[in-house]
């Protein structure tokens, strides 16, 4: 249980980051808080070469708002995040998701940046940002970039990132008549869920974001079409069966999971009451 | 083989470690203090639970060369301020640990609630606050009687 030989570095900059994961390859790889890398280092599911630390680049830490957008750095720490007040305010379901992302002690190393980049399909933070139409924000050697979330989320622990690109924040649109959801049902609390539901309804617009249904976080369209036209809540679950990849696993069977996503979808939507 | 300097329970020490050794080896093998438990490493059982600069984290989870300039504070550096004497004394009243493999982390992580927590916090809100450190003994009631009744003893104070 204890990781293999690696060499380390802490850059200063951004720059200095992005030229050395540009020199190195995949022999290297990108650590800020750790919470997820590190465990597969100790399991030696993963042995980099080196690892380039940008946990304390003071630049992918700010928290702001400005013309209708709040964006959140990718260095961020979950703690830090869901008690900001402003993450509170204008994206309270970031703030009541963060909730549900494993236990204090983790989520005061781990980053927001770091969850999303890792795209691990039973994560919270991916399915919020596909249901808030996030946009991510990437750097790299030939410079910025800005994926949509739509667009991110690849595959199995898969993203849009280049091999030499730095996810340094996130843009989320805000606007003020918007409602949310949040549900998720795990057998402890702190363990990856079963099931997951991150809900956005926006004027003319719902986004539904599901976790631990799939490949990658994923958004169920045809459910949310039917809810968005106004259709009965019903027939979106109905139509749940074809959004999403329901799976077996050790944890629940693809009809299990069917059936707990419909519980949610009944549970959050129907809190929001008639629309 | 990297150098790194830090505070651990308020002395000054610099050492010489290989980038692979995480915070919980470092504490336990280099500065012997071996209160700061291993259990699973990888982040599950909560048994290496430390302070690193006033917030709980895993100690197998903290790269010793992460915590280069930082503040560090472990069971012993609690324990020997007294910081923590009422929950410890709690602990032993309530018979809130068998084996006291996980106590360490327990009373860091129950410490860290009991600084954070509203005084008219719930016995809910302190099982959700432990949640990530595993006891294999007690059934955790025990616990959480502790923490409670550490909780009303300092409000009332």
């Amino acid at each position: 249980m204890k990781a293999a030989a690696f060499d380390y570095i802490r850059p200063e900059t951004l720059g200095a980051a992005i030229t050395l994961l540009s020199k190195h390859g995949p022999d290297a790889k990108l650590i800020a808080g750790g919470q997820s890398l590190l465990p597969a280092l100790n399991l030696r599911l993963s042995a980099p070469g080196l690892l380039i630390d940008i946990g304390r680049l003071a630049e992918l830490r700010d928290i702001t708002l400005a013309d209708r957008t709040l964006h959140i750095g990718a260095g961020c720490t979950h703690a830090h995040v869901m008690n900001h007040p402003i993450v509170q305010r204008h994206a309270p379901l970031i703030a009541r998701a963060l909730t549900e992302v494993a236990h204090p002690a983790i989520r005061a190393r781990g980053t927001f940046g770091g969850s999303l980049a890792n795209a691990d399909p039973a994560a919270e933070l991916p399915a919020c940002a596909l249901a808030l139409d996030a946009v991510m924000h990437a750097q790299g050697p030939e410079g910025p970039r800005r994926i949509p979330a739509a667009h991110f989320f690849t595959s199995l622990f898969e993203t849009a990132l280049a091999p030499d690109e730095v996810l340094t924040g996130v843009d989320i649109p805000i606007q003020g008549d918007t409602q949310w959801g949040f549900a998720e049902l795990a057998r402890r609390t702190g363990d990856y869920a079963m099931v997951g539901l991150a809900a956005v309804a926006r004027p003319g617009t719902i986004r539904l974001g599901w976790f631990s249904v799939g490949q990658t976080a994923i958004l169920a369209h045809r459910a949310a079409a039917i809810l968005t036209e106004g259709g009965p809540l019903e027939a979106a679950c109905t139509a749940l069966a074809d959004d999403l990849p329901a799976h077996d696993d050790p944890q629940a069977s693809a009809a299990m999971r069917l059936h707990l996503a419909r519980v949610l979808l009944r549970r959050v939507v129907g809190a929001w009451g008639e629309r | 083989m990297t150098s790194i300097t830090l505070t651990v329970n308020g002395e000054p020490i610099t050492a010489t470690i290989p980038p692979r050794l995480h915070l919980a080896d470092f504490l336990r093998d280099h500065l012997g203090l071996t209160g700061t438990h291993l259990g699973c490493e990888h982040g599950v059982c909560g048994a290496c639970t430390v302070r690193l600069d006033g917030a709980i984290v895993r100690g197998c989870l903290v790269l010793a060369v992460q915590a280069d300039c930082c503040t560090v504070e472990t069971i012993e550096g609690l324990s020997d301020s007294g910081e923590v004497a009422d929950l410890q004394h709690a602990f032993a009243a309530r018979n809130a640990l068998q084996c006291g493999y996980c106590t360490p982390g327990m009373v860091m992580t129950a410490q860290d609630f009991l600084l954070h927590a509203p005084a008219d916090a719930s016995r809910a809100a302190i099982r959700e606050h432990l949640s990530g450190n595993y006891c294999r003994c007690t059934g955790y009631e025990a616990i959480v009687d502790a923490v409670e009744t550490t909780l009303n003893a300092r409000r009332t104070s």
